[in-house]
């Protein structure tokens, strides 16, 4: 990788880096819910009161409201499989190189 | 185990997972039992052609050269990655990003449809994110109308002869934008405002989510950004492969 490109990819990540973390620490206040939880409060205002018509499945199967560490677990699930699947690939590829340039 | 077997479990999966949800398939960012019925099924047809086109046009890119799968499993795993993080806003609520733009700009529009389907399966049934009722319409406005506009974007400014990483960030970006226009506009069909009707729903529900998902959509194009310049530079002959890089061979 070109030194410019590394350059241009450390500037990038600490763009985001800002993105992220400047909100987190600037509005104390904030709760950080869901924005489609804000969509729902939405629909309130415009059409009053709102009865859900279907639960999620899942909520069906255990009978309750899917636990918050169980959500984020499987939240962390769907990242492990993306971020195994990528580096996998991506490492391959970095290798590949590297013996082609031998 | 590397070749057509591979191709053709992949495939499999595929179709049992569109099936299997077929009958119940009435999405994503439209919560769960939030849309009526009839706004289900109708945005689950609308969104049902797209995924067979999506469909055949992943088996095309395979057909065409196997070593593609690579490219394209690592966009699914892309979209995988960057909708499962949920990401706090300036508006001091959170919100996750699509992730479709890096396939879209590499395949083309339609195998997104399938693969935004995939993610979109798994935090409905799983995560209680979305929904198997919302399917349809949340399928509609990540996995179809977003891509098909990253794509749009990416070809306008490559006739234009824009820097290829400018190009793609802006594909990402205003695909991530338009899949929440797209949501918006889908909620103001179901609930239009007792004053002023579709429209001005319209613009309140953009009012949450556009301001929200800004700087989100900002951090999806940097981040797709920075995959395409790893890709570039340690991946070359399978980005020939799918003609994305052509001008250089």
């Amino acid at each position: 990788m070109s030194k410019k490109n590394k350059i241009t990819i450390v500037i990038l990540l600490l763009i985001v880096a800002l993105l992220i973390f400047v909100p987190l620490f600037a509005l104390k206040e904030a709760e950080f819910g869901g924005s489609d939880d804000a969509g729902s409060v939405m629909i309130e205002q415009i059409n009053g009161t709102y009865e859900p018509w279907f639960t999620p499945v899942l909520e069906n199967w255990l009978g309750r409201e899917l636990p918050g560490e169980i959500e984020s677990l499987l939240f962390c699930v769907q990242t492990g499989i993306g971020v195994g699947i990528l580096a996998f690939c991506m490492g391959r590829f970095v290798e590949r190189k590297k013996w082609e340039n031998k | 185990m590397f070749n057509k077997k591979k191709c053709a479990v992949f495939l499999a999966v595929l179709l049992t997972a569109v099936f299997a949800v077929m009958p119940v398939s009435y999405a994503m960012h439209i919560m769960e039992g939030y849309l009526s019925a009839k706004y289900c099924v109708a945005w689950g047809v609308i969104a049902l052609p797209f995924i067979i086109w999506g469909m055949f046009s992943i088996k095309k890119i395979l057909e065409t050269n196997h070593k593609n799968i690579t490219l394209l499993a690592m966009s699914g795993a892309f979209i995988f990655v960057i909708s499962s993080l949920k990401i706090p806003s300036v508006t001091g609520s959170c919100s996750h990003m699509t992730g479709t733009g890096l396939g879209a700009v590499l395949f083309g529009a339609a195998p997104m449809a399938v693969l935004g389907l995939i993610v979109l399966l798994f935090q409905a049934i799983l995560l209680a994110h979305g929904g198997i009722t919302t399917l349809g319409a949340n399928t509609f406005s990540m996995a179809v109308a977003g891509p098909f506009l990253s794509f749009a974007v990416y070809n306008i400014c490559k006739k234009c002869h824009f820097n290829k990483k400018v190009s793609v960030f802006l594909a990402a970006f205003l695909g991530d934008i338009f899949t929440y226009c797209i949501t918006s506009i889908q909620l103001a069909i179901a609930y239009p405002s007792q004053n002023g009707g579709i429209m001005a729903s319209a613009v309140k529900f953009l009012g949450v989510f556009a301001p929200t998902q800004f700087p989100l959509a900002v951090i999806e194009g940097i981040l797709t950004v920075i995959i395409i310049i790893a890709l570039q530079t340690y991946a070359m002959p399978e980005m020939k492969l799918i003609n994305f890089i052509k001008e250089e061979v």
